[in-house]
């Protein structure tokens, strides 16, 4: 009777990952770099042209990095969200341009609000690929020595902001 | 109106589906012949029922009405009239209505064709299939509903897919279904020799024909589905071990596995209980194929849209059927008796040996299919497994089983002898390695991979010869090879003309894999390139208008050796009402080679960037295919299927006397 | 006489005007990005490669390989470039490590278990079973059964 329900066994092993897997969203590509140092970058801001902006700058504060363009729908899903983070000053907010047109990118900014204290350009897509962005938005949260601490794939929400990143942040901010 | 119909319909044949169900099975455990008799009408209602669905949401597409949400989903206005009615399976309701249809053919075809089988078996199978489609209509009924209304109506549709605005997509899904839901029948057959408690050699041989066209179907619904993404999708491939291909790989694999074990249980009325669990486990795996496409756990270019809904639905079908058929199999099988013994070195031992590489094949592209989902879930990471894991990992597998497919055929039932064996086998290995080896270098580029594939081919088209001629020689057929020839059983032509099919298969995708070649160039106006002894002239594009999409046509003249071989028409179409760009690419089929051309994009001063192919023996690859399914035709068309059919209708007054219960 | 001259250096030129030229800049280097290519996976499409989707990363990522090809990385310094940035998901051939031992060996451990099942199996039944051997006058009833066979209408 033992070796007979073998077939049964496993099936039941296979139905359990099955019933698992309908949770799970296979699209979703995690970040392997949450733990390691951020790419380095050095970019022409969008506002001014002439000035760059460089991941160097930012280190000894914990900061968001945000990527973003005016073509992308989920974006404008997110900006709110975006600028009433930046309204109560809890962590700084800086923007890359991803793939965009700069009078574009100006006008949309314009038209939806700026939530970034400096928009770097990222024209090419290099620097997100570097940071293994494969979408957008996506959003980064880097500490004061320049560690990538969590990656937000897709739309920031309210409840993701409550729960998950500004916890980390008060968390990173007093280490 | 019309799509109420079609809804009460459906609903009417769930009725129906509950009653052919359970009644049925309850008659045939208890011996009442009046509720065992309800299976036959019962399934012949249900497939009129079905029908009148199908015809209504067909109409509901034929007339352009876009207040049903299926209609306004997957057509429009502009679509030709084969391509709406095409529609019906466009999408995942009206596929899931197919399905059912499709079910109810093999339900009604199962009434008319099983009289010589005895009345309680019948019952029980038909009981089986009662209880499946119950499923798939409560699914339909429920969360998937092909009929349901749009209010208020939409001005226009959202159009079909253009890839699937194709000839491919009128015959493809209809062949593949009718394979998948095939094998519900020897699924069926299965369960009811199960819960009948008699399993025999007897079950064996009225299974056979059954799952024999169900495979033929399979077989040729998989070879189309290849075929059409070949010609649609613009790169030339022609497997890409996706998800959902797979899906419909593994059910033939469990097929071809249990039409050669059921040869065994056949002739020698062993391995029953193996049989059995192989009929399951080919069901098991069309289920499994319906729930990956619509559940969204996998990615695939071929997955529906999806709803968790309709994924846990159908997950919990699918864990109540093959987990109830298991649980009947785990508690039924070990009573089952043991059959004829047989040495390891026997045909019956190299059918099994067959059986076991094909479901080590089986195992690892399940495997393979779902191990980036075991660990998703494990929360060990995101992987992906795609064609080098599985090409990696299935021709190391395959290969011992196409050689046991040229000894098989030769050696003993119950016993035989390797030597004697080898002995008989000697030449047809010796030729066909000589031939494999010699071969590629003639042609130039000579690799053992080459090398492996054409060997396997030869080596089963030599078995074959070899195989042939001891059989013609010692045949009583009165001397004339004619007479000898027309002796052998049309059981054994179609295994000889299935096997040629694997064989020509072999050598399509031996010859393609090593020697096609492709150029990637920029084409002006005027300009030639050369490719496979082929040169190609750009004579530029010109606007083509369709009736739902614009294209831009270009025309290559094809010339070999200075004369002209054909000319080719590749298009770049632009489809008006989902925007979408397609590459319809331009294929000159041929004996020996395919000619294959894509438009890229447009660059400046009227040139393009065009890509070329040439592809030896490609046609091979689904040629085979079709001779593989002619030769499960040809078997099925045996005598002894053929006077069983005709014996049924003197035995059939005596039968139902029996039949009658003798209590008054 | 000089126009004769040029017209003759130029006629060279003139038959390989017809010729079409490669797509890519250096065909060199569009073959080994091939052959990555067709084992990359493309991060935003239903399930194919990076050679064969034409979506604006794949592209962009295309473009990444050629540059390291161009710069003289090899082949496994390429992929372990995308990996540490997308993960393993990026690969069609899964890499071997604990996590995918199962996968890489699965198979042959399936077939190894099938084979010693099967012949187990075979040799169980083999005592089990005993064939029974006929005696002369059986076989004679044997024969007179299967004559009479032949004669039934």
């Amino acid at each position: 009777m033992n070796r007979f329900l073998i077939p049964f066994g496993l099936f039941i092993v296979v139905v359990g990952f099955l019933a698992v897997g309908l949770t799970l969203n296979p699209r979703e590509l995690p970040s392997p770099l949450v733990g390691k140092m951020a790419p380095e970058f050095s970019l022409p801001q969008l506002h001014d042209q002439e000035k760059v902006i460089s991941s160097n700058d930012l280190k000894g504060q914990v900061w968001l990095l945000n990527f973003w363009a005016s073509w992308c729908g989920g974006c404008k899903d997110e900006h709110p969200v975006l600028i009433r983070l930046a309204q109560s000053g809890a962590v700084p907010i800086y923007g890359m341009d991803y793939k965009d047109e700069r009078r574009e990118a100006l006008a949309w900014l314009k038209e939806w609000g700026n939530p970034y204290s400096i928009v770097a350009v990222d024209q090419l897509g290099r620097v997100g690929i570097n940071f293994g962005v494969y979408g957008v938005p996506e959003t980064y949260v880097i500490d004061k020595a320049g560690v990538i601490r969590y990656k937000q794939i897709g739309p920031l929400r309210e409840d993701i902001l409550e729960k998950k990143i500004l916890p980390l942040v008060k968390e990173l901010q007093n280490q | 109106m019309i799509p109420e119909i079609g809804h009460y319909a459906l609903i009417l044949a769930l009725c129906v589906a509950v009653v052919q169900g359970t009644l049925p099975i309850y008659g045939a455990a208890v011996r009442d012949s009046s509720l065992m008799a309800i299976a036959k009408p019962a399934a012949r209602a249900q497939f009129l029922l079905v029908l009148l669905a199908f015809c209504c949401l067909g109409y509901a597409f034929a007339v352009k009405d876009f207040s049903v949400l299926y209609v306004a989903a997957t057509s429009n206005s502009q679509l030709p009239l084969h391509y709406r009615l095409a529609a019906i399976w466009g999408a995942h309701e009206g596929s899931l209505l197919l399905w059912m249809f499709i079910l109810s053919i093999w339900m009604v075809a199962v009434s008319f064709l099983s009289t010589h089988l005895p009345e309680a078996m019948r019952a029980r199978i038909l009981g089986v299939m009662g209880l499946v489609s119950v499923g798939f209509l409560l699914f339909m009924l429920t969360v998937s509903n092909p009929f349901e209304r749009l209010i208020p109506a939409a001005l226009d549709g959202r159009d079909l897919n253009p890839l699937l605005q194709d000839p491919g997509m009128v015959i493809h899904p209809p062949m593949l279904y009718m394979g998948y839901v095939g094998f519900s029948v020897a699924f069926s057959f299965a369960i009811a020799a199960l819960l009948g408690g008699t399993l025999d050699a007897a079950w064996a041989r009225w299974s056979r024909p059954w799952t024999t066209v169900a495979w033929c179907f399979m077989t040729v619904g998989v070879a189309m589905g290849s075929g059409w993404a070949y010609y649609e999708l613009g790169w030339g491939g022609w497997w890409f071990w996706d998800p959902v291909e797979n899906a419909s790989f593994m059910p033939w694999l469990a097929g071809t596995a249990l039409m050669h074990s059921l040869a065994v249980t056949d002739k020698r009325g062993s391995f029953k209980a193996w049989s059995v669990l192989l009929a399951i486990m080919a069901f098991s795996l069309s289920l499994l194929g319906t729930f990956l496409v619509r559940s969204g756990v996998l990615t695939s270019v071929h997955a529906f849209a999806t709803d968790p809904k309709r994924g846990l639905f159908i997950l919990v079908f699918l864990a109540i059927v093959i987990g109830g058929s298991l649980v009947l199999y785990a508690w039924r099988a070990p009573r089952v008796g043991l059959g004829g013994g047989f040495a390891i070195i026997s045909r019956e031992g190299m059918l099994l040996a067959n059986n076991v590489l094909l479901v080590a094949a089986l195992g690892s592209v399940l495997l393979g299919t779902l191990y980036p989902l075991f660990l998703d879930a494990l929360d060990l990471g995101k992987i992906s497994v795609g064609p080098p894991y599985f090409d990696t990992v299935f021709l190391p597998l395959m290969t011992p089983a196409i050689f046991l497919m040229g000894i098989g055929p030769l050696a003993q039932w119950k016993q035989a002898s390797l030597p004697a064996l080898a002995i008989r086998l000697r030449w047809a290995f010796g030729v066909s390695l000589v031939t494999a080896v010699v071969v590629p270098w003639l042609m130039g580029q000579w690799t053992p991979l080459v090398s492996l594939g054409l060997l396997l081919a030869f080596w089963i088209l030599a078995t074959i010869v070899v195989d042939l001629r001891e059989r013609l020689l010692q045949a009583e057929g009165g001397g004339s090879i004619g007479g000898r020839i027309a002796l052998l059983p049309r059981a054994y032509w179609g295994m000889v003309l299935a096997h040629a099919g694997v064989a020509l298969f072999i050598v399509g995708v031996t010859m393609v894999k090593g020697f096609e070649v492709e150029q990637d160039v920029r084409m002006n106006v005027g300009e030639t390139a050369t490719l496979g002894g082929y040169t190609f002239r750009f004579d530029g594009t010109q606007q083509v208008n369709g009736p739902n999409y614009v294209a831009a046509r270009g025309t290559i003249h094809v010339s070999q050796g200075g004369k002209e071989v054909t000319i080719m028409y590749p298009e770049k179409r632009r489809y008006f009402v989902q925007n979408q760009t397609m590459t319809e690419a331009a294929i000159s089929p041929g004996l020996l080679r395919d000619l294959y051309v894509s438009l890229g994009e447009p660059l400046e001063g009227g040139a393009w960037s065009v890509r070329l192919y040439h592809k030896p023996f490609i046609d091979w690859i689904w040629g085979g295919c079709l001779i593989m399914a002619s030769g499960g035709i040809l078997a099925v068309s045996d005598r002894r299927y053929r006077l069983a059919w005709r014996r049924k209708e003197a035995s059939v007054p005596a039968a139902a006397q029996m039949a009658r219960p003798t209590v008054s | 006489m000089r126009w004769l001259w040029v017209l003759i250096l130029l006629l060279p030129s003139l038959a390989t005007a017809y010729e079409a030229q490669p797509l890519a800049a250096d065909p060199q280097v569009e073959a080994r990005l091939k052959v990555l290519a067709v084992e990359l996976r493309c991060l935003v499409c239903q399930n194919q490669t990076l050679a064969d989707s034409n979506a604006p990363l794949a592209e962009d990522l295309r473009r990444e390989v050629r540059e390291m090809i161009a710069k003289g990385m090899s082949d496994r310094e390429i992929i372990d470039f995308l990996v540490a940035r997308y993960g393993d998901f990026v690969l069609y051939r899964p890499p071997w490590k604990l996590t995918t031992t199962l996968l890489w060996v699965g198979p042959f451990l399936l077939l190894g278990a099938g084979a010693t099942g099967l012949v187990f199996a075979l040799r169980r039944r083999q005592k089990k079973i005993t064939d029974v051997t006929l005696s002369e006058a059986e076989h004679n009833r044997v024969a007179k059964l299967l004559s009479e066979g032949a004669h039934r209408p």
